[in-house]
């Protein structure tokens, strides 16, 4: 029996959640959001977050019952994120750590969403598409380490979305996502935008400088912003499946798992199931709770670290702000 | 479609065998995708149609070997075309040859007919192992010694016939990530990929031109690696 407490906040959201063998015991969980038309910063980010991080942490040890003494390892995101929210969570669990005299191990936040989604959906091998704020990755394990297919080869699909909410002024609560999610199912009229695939990579950047050019002239013309929603939507998430669907075939696979903050959008689970279905594979997704950024994906990919033999020296806990999926080794797989 | 069969469901599109006016043929239907919406459909289908008519018969004319056109039916969205007897995938080769001097000499010629294509202002758009075949010239399905079988290339969907340096940068880009995510070889292979794409412009007299593409490839490479990845 091996409990895992997870510290998660590489982006706008602090979580911090408990793991035993699998089965969660707690998910708290806080997010920093900015008024509508604006992004989150490094600064104002990290000082949100140390402003909560210290009643997450009460509120998580306290849902899920266990006594200090019992948990077997701190684990935190080493990253990839922001440099400044990253590292005032490893202080904090670098801190609890030593009070607590347990070892410390830092957890990929992407090997940390694909762990968790593999968890709670009973996915065993699946081609991966990794969907957030910052990351665009279509992935599948092979020799003891998760492959990056196909990524974005320049913004995040998240990062686009995101930016096009705040060109309408959307509203970042819940999060400016879910608001572009609500607008399109009001969207009517499909725009053909600019739709940009190279091979299993994607681009996205084009599509967003072509929206924040556009936007105002084609409200102008009679476009709604819902239309627009709508529009961007279906035009991007469309490239997500092709590109997945391309490393499935690649693979010769017949999962696909859905992770990331972006991956609680429905229609994009929607299109995906579409394709899955006209193939014979099966689609694993989950619901915002672990989808989106949280501290029990951390605690869980930590888990199957330590169960797998991996230490961490005290000098090699620091948190880096670039860290590849593929740099892990998978010591928990043997498939 | 009578006398064809299904034998494969690629991600693209449906492949069939069969006969079309007495050769044995591929056909290829780029069956609706039900994900997407019809107006989107509609125009990539077509557009991936036209792309992949236009980079084929531009790579005969460059002397890059491809499956010959036989017809496209725009209204089907079908492209007939011949079928390659004796062919085995990259992918497959590789992975039984792994870190050997066959699969060296391979990837040399291989960075040779890459070169040629790139030097014709064509991309492929989606190099990966399993769209690159290789050929026996005797009809027979044997791959163990290199003069023996040609290469050929495939799947022309996202091809582009006027492409621009950052295209063939992006290019072999996609072809290295494609190859370091499924062969153990990779790294081994696209160096030498590198080798013979360098050798080919060397022997055309035109390494500025390889020196630009190397440049933006590299570029390329950077972006990837400096990106920032938050959240």
């Amino acid at each position: 029996m091996v409990i895992a407490i997870g510290f998660e906040g590489s982006a706008n959201k602090i979580g911090i959640g408990l793991v035993q063998d699998g089965k969660v015991l707690s998910n708290c969980r806080r997010t920093y959001i900015t008024p509508p038309g604006e992004g989150f910063l490094p600064k104002e980010t990290a000082q949100h977050h140390r402003k909560v991080v210290l009643t997450v942490l009460k509120e998580a040890l306290e849902q899920s019952g266990i006594e200090i003494k019992d948990i077997d390892v701190v684990c935190y995101t080493k990253g990839p994120g922001m440099g400044a929210p990253l590292s005032t969570v490893a202080i904090v669990a670098r801190t609890v750590a030593q009070l607590w005299n347990k070892p410390l191990l830092g957890v990929n936040h992407c090997i940390g969403h694909i762990e968790m989604g593999r968890l709670i959906t009973g996915a065993k091998n699946p081609t991966v598409l990794y969907v957030s704020g910052g990351n665009t990755q279509v992935i599948a394990y092979a020799r003891k380490r998760y492959r990056i297919f196909g990524e974005t080869i320049d913004i995040a699909v998240g990062n686009c979305l995101d930016r096009f909410a705040r060109v309408l002024k959307l509203s970042n609560d819940p999060s400016p996502g879910y608001n572009i999610e609500q607008a399109a199912k009001k969207g009517q009229k499909y725009l053909s935008l600019p739709y940009c695939v190279k091979g299993m990579d994607v681009s996205f950047s084009g599509i967003l400088s072509y929206m924040e050019q556009h936007t105002e002239k084609l409200l102008k013309e009679g476009y709604t912003p819902e239309d627009l929603c709508y529009s961007l939507q279906e035009t991007i998430f469309a490239m997500l499946v092709e590109t997945t669907e391309r490393a499935l075939a690649h693979c010769g696979s017949n999962e696909v798992l859905i992770v990331g903050g972006v991956g609680c959008n429905e229609r994009l689970q929607e299109m995906m199931g579409t394709m899955c279905k006209e193939r014979d594979a099966k689609l694993f997704a989950t619901d915002e709770r672990f989808c989106i950024d949280n501290g029990v994906m951390i605690a869980h990919a930590g888990w199957e670290m330590f169960k797998s033999g991996t230490r961490m020296r005290w000098e090699d806990t620091f948190i880096t702000q670039r860290f590849r999926t593929d740099e892990v080794e998978t010591t928990w797989r043997d498939d | 479609m009578e006398g064809f069969t299904l034998v494969k469901q690629g991600a693209e599109a449906r492949l069939f065998i069969g006969d079309y006016l007495g050769k044995r043929a591929i056909a290829k239907e780029r069956f609706e995708k039900k994900y997407r919406v019809r107006a989107l459909d509609t125009q990539l289908t077509k557009e991936r149609i036209k792309a992949e008519c236009r980079a084929i018969v531009k790579c005969k004319a460059a002397g890059i070997l491809t499956p010959t056109l036989y017809l496209a039916d725009m209204k089907r969205k079908i492209i007939f075309m011949e079928y390659l007897e004796h062919s085995m995938t990259a992918k497959d080769f590789v992975e039984s040859t792994g870190l050997s001097d066959i699969t060296k000499d391979f990837s040399i010629k291989l960075g040779n007919i890459l070169a040629r294509l790139h030097s014709n202002n064509i991309v492929h758009g989606d190099l990966t192992s399993s769209n690159i075949l290789l050929v026996n010239k005797n009809n027979i399905s044997a791959f163990e010694v290199l003069e023996n079988f040609n290469i050929a290339l495939i799947d022309f969907g996202l091809a582009s016939t006027d492409a621009s340096t950052e295209d063939k940068g992006v290019d072999l880009y996609v072809l290295e990530r494609a190859l370091l995510s499924t062969h153990e070889a990779a790294e081994f292979m696209f160096l030498h990929i590198l080798e013979g794409y360098k050798a080919y412009y060397a022997s055309i007299k035109k390494m500025h031109n390889y020196k630009e593409v190397f440049l933006k490839y590299e570029d390329v490479r950077a972006r990837g690696r400096k990106r920032t990845m938050i959240g």
